[in-house]
């Protein structure tokens, strides 16, 4: 039964996150229709900014928010700079279609090969900023700890921040103007270029905390080319395509089942299946409802 | 005070869908713009509101140049475009659509009370002002959309069939309901239909397009009562 919470516990923990990596790769792909793989780079490095920050200012609060900040900035940049000459300069002709995914890989490997060369291979570890020790109930010791339920909570509360944002506010309903259908948007009024841009900010801000938030999670070590990183876009990437790839609440439903499936198969099966559970599950969603599990029956719009 | 388009040509490719058509739209008119399919009508519009940014020529309201200009900075003009096929985002709430309007006004109370008014002229809107634009019924959905373009205030405002996929009754009340709106908010009004005979019936001017030129204008009553119209557009 202890065995049981502690593996839910646990798999709600790391889904969270994984939601929040999804969050970042379904905002991107809604306001432009480009899969983000250079997420997991700007996640990255803007993890490295919050390093930074509790390297100077120990607190771990100060460091989530500043990395958030930088993380949309960063992805401000790569859309308005970067994504937006691109799109300019192929917008016809066979590559026009492949050329911004193959450009976000491209970058992806840029930025990781660009912070080793500044900051080096080496580790560097997050301190966590409560205990990691277990909660003990009636002398049962859990995997779930303290801090465990700060990655969590936060996880939960910046979802739902960003929740609020998208279904009460004007620019939550011209963010989803501006994804559902830009022509409209524009003949309203939404200025959709400047629109789309900020959703790659909202992304970059949810990458940025999600990999502040999984950093500690898991070893607490920071590398440029940190597997953990890796996996996080993989899951993230996983977890929006379950929740159908257009759907937010899809993304964040998407996240916590695979959180889940996978703790389940850690715990009562075996460490070794975790990654190809992963994929199989990617794949039977994929055969058997490709529009994710809350899509709609239009089917997905490429 | 005017819409005036002078030699407005626009290409699509190699083939030209419209040739250096010139007219004249008073404010406060409805003119209503007809032809057959390929005619031309559409490509008008989409030079008008600036989504399509390959017209040359003029087209000037009041002194202001409408070609090349980004639709998002015309509505900041007062020039509002319904596109044709129902222009509502179904995924939103028919109350999202219509704030969607007015966001760049950001003028709170002022689109309230512009959405209430509206929603005083249509009922069937204000009973599902919760509802995703998706459940709407056609005629409402066009509702919706001109609705949509009326928060953002316009004095010109250019409308797509309006008529399309409706009903006959249905296409008689909307081209009602426009003639009123157009009145009441003192709009001048570029309707483009396929149902020429009802458009026509409720506008000022008519304008016929044929291969992207324009092979009649005047007076709406003229052209109704003019036999080689009525024979070849009106249907007899």
């Amino acid at each position: 039964m202890y065995q049981f919470i502690n593996t839910v516990l646990i798999g709600i923990t790391s889904g969270a996150i994984y939601s929040l990596m999804a969050i970042a790769l379904v905002l991107v792909w809604r306001s432009t229709r480009v899969v983000n793989f250079a997420q997991a780079g700007m996640a990255l490095l803007s993890t490295y900014i919050g390093y930074e920050c509790i390297q100077r200012f120990h607190s771990f609060w100060l460091a989530l928010f500043i990395a958030m900040i930088a993380g949309a900035g960063i992805a401000a940049a790569v859309d308005s700079v970067f994504m937006r000459t691109l799109f300019r300069r192929v917008s016809h002709g066979p590559i026009a279609g492949v050329a911004p995914i193959i450009a976000t890989l491209g970058l992806l490997g840029l930025i990781r090969a660009g912070l080793g060369l500044f900051v080096g291979n080496a580790d560097v570890s997050i301190r966590p900023p409560v205990s990691n020790i277990g909660y003990t109930i009636s002398g049962h010791t859990l995997a779930f700890s303290p801090l465990k339920l700060v990655i969590v909570s936060s996880a939960m509360t910046l979802m739902l921040a960003l929740s609020l944002l998208f279904s009460k506010t004007n620019i939550g309903l011209s963010l989803r103007a501006s994804a559902f259908s830009p022509e409209i948007a524009r003949l309203a009024g939404v200025k959709v270029d400047r629109v789309r841009t900020l959703g790659w900010a909202i992304a970059g801000a949810a990458g940025a905390a999600a990999g502040i938030l999984q950093t500690p999670n898991g070893t607490g070590a920071l590398s440029p080319d940190s597997l953990d990183f890796s996996l996080l876009l993989v899951f993230g990437f996983i977890a929006a395509v379950i929740g159908g790839l257009d759907s937010l609440l899809g993304a964040v439903l998407g996240g916590l089942l695979l959180g889940l499936v996978l703790a389940f198969v850690l715990t009562y099966i075996s460490g070794s299946l975790v990654f190809i559970t992963a994929f199989v599950l990617l794949i039977i969603v994929l055969l058997v409802r490709p529009q994710g599990i809350i899509g709609m029956n239009r089917g997905r719009r490429a | 005070m005017s819409l005036q388009v002078t030699d407005l040509s626009v290409d699509h490719g190699a083939i030209r869908a419209i040739n250096k058509i010139t007219f004249r739209v008073e404010t406060g008119e409805l003119a209503a713009v007809i032809g057959a399919n390929g005619s031309g009508k559409t490509t008008l519009l989409r030079a008008l509101s600036g989504l399509n940014r390959s017209a040359q020529g003029s087209a000037k309201w009041k002194d202001f140049e409408l070609l090349h200009t980004k639709p998002e900075l015309l509505v900041r003009r007062g020039v509002s475009h319904v596109s044709e096929g129902k222009s509502v985002i179904p995924e939103l709430s028919v109350e999202e659509n219509l704030s969607l309007g007015a966001l760049w006004r950001h003028d709170r109370a002022g689109s309230l009370q512009m959405r209430d008014k509206l929603l005083e002229h249509f009922p069937r809107l204000a009973e599902r002002l919760k509802q995703s634009a998706d459940t709407l019924s056609g005629g409402e959905r066009q509702m919706l959309a001109i609705c949509r373009a009326l928060m953002s205030q316009p004095e010109l405002l250019l409308l797509d069939e309006p008529s399309l996929g409706l009903a006959p009754l249905m296409v008689a009340q909307i081209f009602q309901n426009i003639r009123d709106l157009t009145t009441t908010m003192g709009l001048t009004v570029i309707l483009v239909e396929q149902n020429a005979m009802s458009a026509l019936k409720v506008a000022d001017i008519g304008i016929v397009l044929n291969l992207g030129s324009i092979a009649a204008s005047g007076p709406a009553k003229s052209l109704i009562a003019d036999p080689q119209v009525r024979a070849a557009y009106l249907g007899y």
